[in-house]
């Protein structure tokens, strides 16, 4: 009997009007109608879950703090073996992928259920300015370091003098992951961008611009994790986990140890590989957090898709859009597919179906294995999994 | 004149800091078994208990190590001072601190520049030690 980890299921929440939920939800529903889709396509129901991990800001203060125990309540989910409501930031769910992966194997559960859903969009949520000047926030809150974008800003800045990175070198992921938004019929931003749009785009925080920047919609999703043994009966090929690492270096950016480093990225995808036996040298895609352009360039080096300082030639030439020589973040990512506050579970959302050979007109041929890695806060965590659709 | 902006919650952890802002000086925290210079950040010391932190007044100088210039507001009490500009200074005895330059200029900002710190006393019991370029 395998206990091999595998994805059997995955589906994200349907929206409309540039990232809004369809009318008639609320963040309860979101969740409970993307667990049944993916519990449908892989042949699966609720009552087969007996592991459930969730994270997110709805429901605070109040009882979203508890946001395992209500979503057991909300979706019948009885006596469930193995429950994770950590939360890291965006990157939570691909951490809870690994967290799951060791759960499975160890035969503590047979069955998760990876679970997200925010409507922050409709509901103008997304009120970040109102965060209390407490502990080491103390010092970026008062000096009204603009949240979360202001910090990322300050790497970006960094990166730029140790490495020679540019506005351009940002643009130019902006401007590929919507090339592939332009293939994918689920995402907000659809419309061709260039180098030059991203340049002339409004300044938020230097050297970042609006189109460096996430967007804000609605969205959820869920992903099912089961055995490989108990995948021979279901209706979708199992992808295969291989690997996981998660790591977290501060909360306030002035003490992220070195700002033009994403190490939390190194330290995880090291672990993620080395579990897996595959090496970055091995990855056909990868799917990064794009909360801003500069976190794909700082993953993409620490991830060791390319060397550390040289993201502003990998990237440079548009070799990340499609047809391009490195196939990354191709459901138009948070820049341009959706960006619900936490986006982590969307990198294994997409990863699966590509590895699947199911994302219809951006399906990128000969694929074999995927890196997903997940970042939380301003740069503070990060959680890397590696998949595959064969573990031969 | 009242003070809209965000103050902080000051702890046992960082009263001295505040402290020490009200009376001109710019506090920061060293570890006795290392010798290293630190601002509230843990992790340069780790294992090192409480008792063998010290605190040491810092000369105030240092480079910048990374800014960003906030072209859009950190909410309706910093609109009137967009563009504004948010620094990570590189103290001379080691220690990073995050602060505002106070500067006309944010387009002439840049890593590695020299600063100086200066002190702004915001309200009756609030100063703010902020950086100005030497």
């Amino acid at each position: 009997m395998s206990r091999q980890p595998v994805i059997v299921g995955v589906a994200d929440a349907p929206t409309h009007e540039r990232g809004r939920a369809l009318p008639g939800t609320h963040v309860l529903n979101m969740q409970r109608d993307c667990a049944n889709a993916a519990l449908a396509e892989a042949g699966l129901t609720m009552a087969d879950v007996d592991g459930l991990a969730v994270a997110g800001m709805w429901g605070m203060p109040g009882p979203g703090a508890m946001q395992p125990n209500l979503l057991a309540e909300y979706l019948g989910i009885r006596l469930p073996k193995y429950l994770d409501g950590t939360n890291v930031g965006g990157s939570a769910f691909v951490l809870h992928a690994g967290h799951a992966y060791e759960m499975i194997k160890a035969g503590v559960c047979d069955t998760v259920l990876i679970l997200y859903g925010s409507m922050q969009k409709s509901q103008s949520a997304r009120s970040l300015g109102g965060r209390p000047a407490l502990f080491s926030n103390q010092w970026d809150i008062v000096s009204g370091l603009p949240l979360p974008a202001g910090a990322y800003a300050m790497a970006a800045n960094r990166h730029a003098h140790e490495y020679g990175s540019t506005r351009e070198t940002l643009a130019e992921i902006a401007v590929s992951t919507r090339a592939w938004a332009g293939l994918n019929p689920a995402a907000a931003f659809r419309d061709p961008m260039s180098i030059d749009d991203v340049l002339a785009a409004p300044p938020i925080v230097d050297p970042l611009g609006r189109f460096d920047c996430c967007l804000v919609t609605d969205g959820g999703g869920a992903v099912i994790m089961t055995t490989e043994e108990r995948a021979k009966d279901l209706r979708q090929k199992p992808i295969y986990m291989l690997g996981h690492g998660e790591s977290a270096s501060h909360v306030n950016i002035n003490y992220m140890p070195d700002m033009a480093r994403l190490e939390v990225a190194e330290a995880s995808s090291q672990r993620a590989y080395a579990q897996a036996g595959r090496g970055s040298a091995d990855m056909d895609m990868a799917m990064i957090y794009d909360s801003f352009t500069i976190t794909v360039l700082l993953t993409l080096e620490a991830l060791g898709i390319c060397n550390i300082g040289e993201g502003k030639d990998f990237v440079k030439g548009q070799r990340t859009a499609p047809g391009g020589e490195f196939p990354l973040n191709t459901n138009g990512g948070g820049l341009s597919y959706c960006h619900p506050g936490m986006y982590g579970i969307f990198l294994l959302i997409e990863a699966t179906r590509q590895l699947r050979g199911d994302a219809g007109a951006r399906q990128v041929e000969g694929l074999t294995n995927a890196v997903c890695h997940g970042t939380g806060g301003v740069l503070s965590s990060g959680a890397t999994v590696v998949l595959s659709n064969t573990k031969d | 004149m009242t003070y809209d902006k965000p103050v902080p919650s000051i702890d046992p952890d960082s009263a001295p800091y505040w402290e020490g802002a009200m009376d001109g000086k710019l506090m920061i925290q060293r570890c006795n078994a290392t010798g290293q210079a630190f601002l509230y950040s843990r992790q340069l010391v780790p294992g090192v208990v409480e008792s063998q932190v010290e605190w040491i007044e810092a000369s105030g100088r240092g480079t910048i190590y990374s800014y960003t210039v906030a072209r859009r507001p950190a909410g309706p009490a910093f609109a009137d001072d967009a563009p504004y500009v948010i620094v990570s200074v590189t103290l001379e005895e080691g220690a990073r601190i995050m602060t505002n330059l106070v500067t006309d200029d944010p387009d002439s900002v840049a890593i590695g520049q020299a600063v100086e710190v200066v002190f702004d006393a915001v309200t009756d019991e609030l100063t703010i030690p902020k950086f100005r370029l030497v």
